[in-house]
């Protein structure tokens, strides 16, 4: 197995024995789907236009929670001074912890959302492209998480300024993602924002490990 | 396999403080270095100097092995074993599950004998989070044993040991500078190898 695999299978298992990092979000999302409604009142017309931007928003809120110990807890423990002398350059350990959040968080995410849709009055074919729009954007939503967690690495209380470096930098997730839900919706054809999401998403996931490394490398440094 | 390192006047600045500066050293092949001093006097910043984690404000490292001559921090990585003063160790991970994860991690076929030998064979399946601090600290020793590298950086590597610990630690420095690697310790307590030793 490549130390690439290795890490990643890892970043899982201790994502999986932590507790639950993926199932406070899984919760979070589910809490926040069922608090809407029952605020926004039994609307359904109003309820199913609301539906994607609410649950967009959800999602990255609560993909969120654990963005910031993406690098915290192997700084913490020195895990990240031992990585970061391995073979492993620390641009594919970043996109191997990109993608472990992502499959442990971002996938748990998706994968609810279509049962979440239903509380939202959502048709069919808004649910799919709900859940099409998740499955695009949401790596986004770890590769830039994974910027801001690296650079809030060595901050005290750093999780609390990563919404404030990050949130700004997801808005296109959000407009693209629930603006094809939005189109689904209004039987209008959703592909342009679904592409504009995968091509932010694309962006993010390429260019994000190498700004993540460089600001590991400086927090390494102390 | 490094023959040797070398530093030239090497300056670390951290904020507005000027660690250390001018330092200058050698070490070669089958050889300890002790680096002692104060607390604050640089000692783990030297360390990480070496590392490649800080770069140096002025002066150069230079490593010389059989491929030639390189100051070149990521290169000079690529050699080195870590042993921080944080053991590095997931307290959600078994014991053996941590000492493969570093094996395989740095290419190396894993060895569960190095459990053995620093005395955490019936530990192997018990996760790190009940292990005691010296415990840790043993599982670290043969993580390091795993990296197989060259040239140790050992900050305070009798930290926590108990004394069979500290000789175990003493006993496999010797081991590894008989077979022609390099140990640089920062450390408060002597190394016990008939070393050199690098006062900050």
């Amino acid at each position: 197995m490549s130390p690439f695999a290795i890490l990643l299978m890892r970043d899982i298992r201790l994502a999986a024995r932590s507790g639950g990092s993926a199932a406070l979000a899984l919760s979070f999302f589910a809490l926040v789907a069922t608090l809407v409604p029952l605020g926004v009142g039994a609307d359904l017309h109003l309820l199913s236009r609301v539906a994607g931007g609410i649950l967009w928003v959800a999602a990255v809120l609560a993909a969120l929670l654990s963005l910031d110990r993406l690098f915290q807890g192997d700084f913490e423990d020195g895990s990240l001074d031992v990585i970061a002398l391995s073979p492993l350059p620390l641009e594919l350990t970043a996109l191997a912890k990109i993608l472990a959040h992502w499959l442990s968080t971002g996938l748990p995410l998706t994968l609810l959302s279509p049962l979440l849709a239903l509380l939202f009055n959502l048709p069919a074919p808004a649910t799919l492209i709900l859940f099409v729009s998740l499955l695009v954007g949401t790596p986004a939503v770890s590769a830039v998480g994974a910027i801001g967690a690296s650079l809030t690495l060595s901050l005290k209380r750093g999780g609390l300024i990563l919404p404030l470096i990050i949130l700004p930098l997801l808005s296109p997730a959000v407009i693209f993602g629930a603006g094809a839900v939005s189109l689904a919706l209004d039987q209008l054809a959703p592909q342009n924002a679904l592409g504009l999401l995968a091509a932010f998403a694309f962006a993010a996931v390429l260019l994000s490990p190498f700004a993540a490394a460089a600001s590991v490398r400086l927090n390494l440094g102390g | 396999m490094i023959s040797s390192l070398t530093a030239e006047n090497l300056v670390c600045v951290r904020g507005e403080k000027r660690v250390f500066e001018g330092l200058s050293f050698g070490v070669t092949a089958g050889q300890a270095l002790a680096v002692e001093g104060a607390n604050g006097a640089g000692k783990t910043s030297l360390l990480r100097m070496i590392a490649g984690f800080l770069a140096p404000a002025a002066g150069r490292l230079i490593v010389k092995s059989a491929d030639g001559e390189s100051d070149d921090a990521e290169e000079r990585g690529r050699s080195i074993g870590w042993l921080g003063h944080l053991d590095g160790l997931k307290p959600q991970l078994t014991v053996i599950e941590q000492l493969r994860f570093y094996a395989s991690l740095y290419g190396k076929p894993s060895n569960d004998t190095l459990l053995e030998q620093v005395g955490l064979a019936r530990q192997r399946h018990l996760p790190c989070r009940y292990l005691s601090a010296g415990q840790r600290r043993r599982l670290a020793l043969a993580r390091l044993l795993a990296s197989v590298r060259p040239l140790w950086l050992l900050d305070e590597p009798f930290a926590a040991l108990d004394t069979s610990g500290q000789t175990l630690v003493a006993q496999l420095m010797r081991q590894h500078c008989g077979a022609g690697g390099i140990v640089i310790a920062a450390t408060h307590d002597p190394l016990g190898l008939g070393n050199e030793s690098l006062k900050l």
